[in-house]
């Protein structure tokens, strides 16, 4: 054992050896039983149950692990929840899809299963060294997976793009790691927080948190980082935008949260101020991009841009309650963006792409139970009671003003009210009924497809009804964040 | 003093390379450019007395990486055949350059840090470590404090070996 380590490091990161060990035996059993791709499915979904079982078991800590590198507190398990949800629920759409499709199980899963264990480590990573890696572990892996299709020449497009852009992201991220590594001498987190504390910040420091902020923008989506995930999204497999979207996004504002807020306190002038431009154009021109869209795939990334946008609330807001808010947004664009994939998923058979507006026409004749999911998903996504996004924005809003950000709460509003527009045009569509279609192969919901469906209906339905436990994990979790002003005490 | 100058010094070198890598029209060149470029980085690692380091830039970046990048250079160039091959000596002549420049490094490192791999050189943000060399402290730090970023690493390193192959199989 090395110095200064205990037995007690290694078991707090459990969740992350049994995802590490079950990826290992998934990449081993795709050798030894190559054309079993349910038992591959099996092992990878038993590997999330368990890694699930350890974090929960972990939930209630707040200490950190070896050697300060990693918080084992309720914000990280939050985190670890959303990724490892959000991967079994993508696993269980892919299934269905990687048969059509006709591609390899083995390699997928284990792609999902590492891209999981970055986001782990971005959610409890406490330095900078840590976080990094995290970080591209799981870009690496969504790199290979964005370009699974390899016959496509879309989504080879999609995989370069996403690769260069990436890389290149992530270069200017490492700079502004590298210039507050200059200026503090330290990459742990508490470390930065304490060298910078009643500092005067100077120009140095201003570009260093421009260029993490720029850096973050570009996994989050944010605009003007954004002009890769259209394309990104419209390219790669389903199952991998719907991973993307909400694991890849929730883990980067977990790392974004943690630098910003745990990190650079005391330039929470400099960084409130940019991150208040970055929301508001961030969900500007993801709704306004969305509304002329006819491929639902290009549709929903608009749509995820203009959700990171609302998400950066919260951070803008930088109040205990403003975190919470966003941990709540997250959990609930967890069930209505996975479950709005899913259908795209769903859609998609041995002769029909199924990612046009024009392919859910006579959805709800062809389909009623698809057809009312994608409502529900629809109607959570626009913010409309009674579904869990109308609570989530609820909460959003009320935190932005509260922490005395009125007008982005009122631009959120109106945003809100656009995007209304081209999520109703889907559910438009799927209520026509349109006899001249031609007749296409009939839908098939396979068990593993209605699982992942019947999840997010339950979720994007039972957090709209009865959000209070929602509420109360999220609240517990930003306690878990140091230093932030409280806030007056949310709405119960 | 002398650091200083030698650091402005490196600097401008290292950014106009790395200029020159983006701007040259052909490929090799802005291979050889980019072995330049690291070779830089090399000296400045020197400079900072992080020999051992220096030593592995040399290594595996201006050695085994780029390596690899002249071989996929010239895998692709393949295809638009002559200008490539218009003259054979001309890629000896590369060759020797190269490795002479490779050579030339190593031996700066080795005669720089000669006698100089003692605590006395220990970088004075090193901490309380007791070992001896840079490369020990350097291992000590990965192998203690840095122990699970660099499995994590380890892992990153197996993905990216599984994706290579994944996306570059010919499916039977």
């Amino acid at each position: 054992m090395p110095e200064g380590f205990s037995a007690l490091d290694f078991y707090y990161i459990l969740p992350e050896i049994v995802v590490t060990g079950g990826a290992l035996v998934v990449l081993l059993l795709s050798v030894v039983t190559p054309r079993r791709d349910d038992v591959l499915l099996g092992v990878s979904l038993a590997t999330v149950a368990a890694a699930l079982y350890w974090v929960a078991a972990f939930a209630g800590l707040d200490v950190t692990a070896s050697k300060g590198l990693l918080a084992i507190d309720g914000f990280a398990a939050f985190f670890k929840v959303v990724a490892l949800g959000s991967a079994a629920v993508t696993m269980l759409m892919s299934s269905p899809y990687l048969r059509v499709e006709g591609l390899r199980a083995g390699e997928y899963y284990f792609l999902i299963l590492c891209a999981t264990l970055g986001m782990m480590f971005m959610a409890s990573g406490m330095d900078l060294i840590t976080l990094f890696i995290g970080l591209e572990t799981m870009a690496v892996s969504f790199y290979v997976l964005a370009g699974y299709l390899k016959p496509n020449p879309r989504s080879n497009e999609a995989a370069v793009k996403y690769f260069l852009l990436g890389a290149f992201s992530l270069g200017v991220l490492l700079y502004g790691m590298s210039i507050l590594y200059g200026v503090t001498g330290t990459t742990s987190l508490e470390g930065t927080a304490a060298a910078l504390a009643g500092q005067e910040s100077g120009p140095l420091l201003v570009l260093a948190v421009v260029l993490v902020a720029a850096g973050m923008g570009f996994k989050i989506a944010a605009v003007p980082f954004h002009m890769w995930a259209p394309d990104v999204y419209e390219g790669a497999p389903t199952p991998v935008t719907a991973f993307l979207s909400v694991g890849s996004k929730a883990a980067s504002f977990a790392m974004l949260v943690r630098i910003f807020l745990e990190g650079l306190p005391s330039l929470g002038a400099e960084w409130t101020a940019l991150f208040w431009g970055l929301a508001v154009v961030t969900m500007t021109v993801g709704n306004i991009a969305a509304l002329t869209q006819s491929n639902l795939k290009r549709m929903l990334a608009y749509s995820s841009i203009a959700h990171a946008g609302y998400l950066l609330m919260g951070v803008v807001a930088g109040t205990q309650r403003g975190v919470a808010a966003m941990l709540v947004y997250v959990g609930v664009y967890l069930f209505m963006q996975l479950g709005a994939f899913a259908v795209v998923a769903a859609m998609r058979r041995s002769d029909v792409v199924g990612d046009e507006l024009k392919d859910l026409t006579g959805l709800s004749r062809r389909s009623p139970m698809m057809a009312f999911a994608m409502l529900f998903f629809m109607l959570s996504l626009g913010g409309i009671p009674p579904t869990a996004g109308f609570m989530g924005k609820v909460w959003l809003f009320g935190a932005a003003i509260d922490a005395g950000f009125v007008w982005l709460a009122v631009i959120a509003v109106a945003n809100s009210a656009v995007s209304l527009y081209y999520y109703l045009r889907v559910v438009v569509f799927m209520w026509i009924n349109d006899e001249t279609a031609p007749a296409s192969s009939p839908l098939v919901l396979g068990p593993a497809m209605t699982a992942a469906l019947v999840v997010a209906v339950v979720g994007t339905v039972v957090f709209g009804l009865y959000p209070q436990f929602l509420f109360a994990s999220a609240e517990a979790a930003a306690t878990a964040i140091e230093g932030l002003g409280a806030g007056t005490s949310a709405l119960r | 003093m002398a650091e200083a100058i030698a650091f402005y010094t490196l600097a401008v070198l290292i950014l106009g390379l790395g200029v020159a890598v983006i701007t040259t029209p052909k490929t090799v060149h802005s291979v050889v450019f980019l072995v330049l470029n690291f070779l830089c980085v090399a000296v400045l690692y020197v400079v900072l007395r992080a020999e051992f380091l220096a030593v592995i830039q040399v290594l595996v970046y201006a050695g085994g990486i780029v390596v690899l990048y002249l071989f996929v250079v010239m895998l692709v160039n393949l295809k638009r055949a002559p200008e490539a091959h218009e003259d054979p000596r001309r890629l000896a002549r590369l060759g020797l350059a190269l490795s002479g420049a490779v050579l030339l490094e190593l031996a700066g490192i080795v005669v720089y840090s000669y006698g100089r791999v003692t605590p006395a050189s220990a970088p004075a943000a090193a901490g309380p470590l007791t070992g001896a060399g840079n490369t020990e402290e350097l291992g000590w730090l990965l192998y203690t404090d840095y122990l699970i970023p660099f499995e994590v690493a380890s892992v990153l390193l197996l993905v990216a070996m599984v994706g290579a192959i994944v996306l570059a199989r010919r499916e039977s």
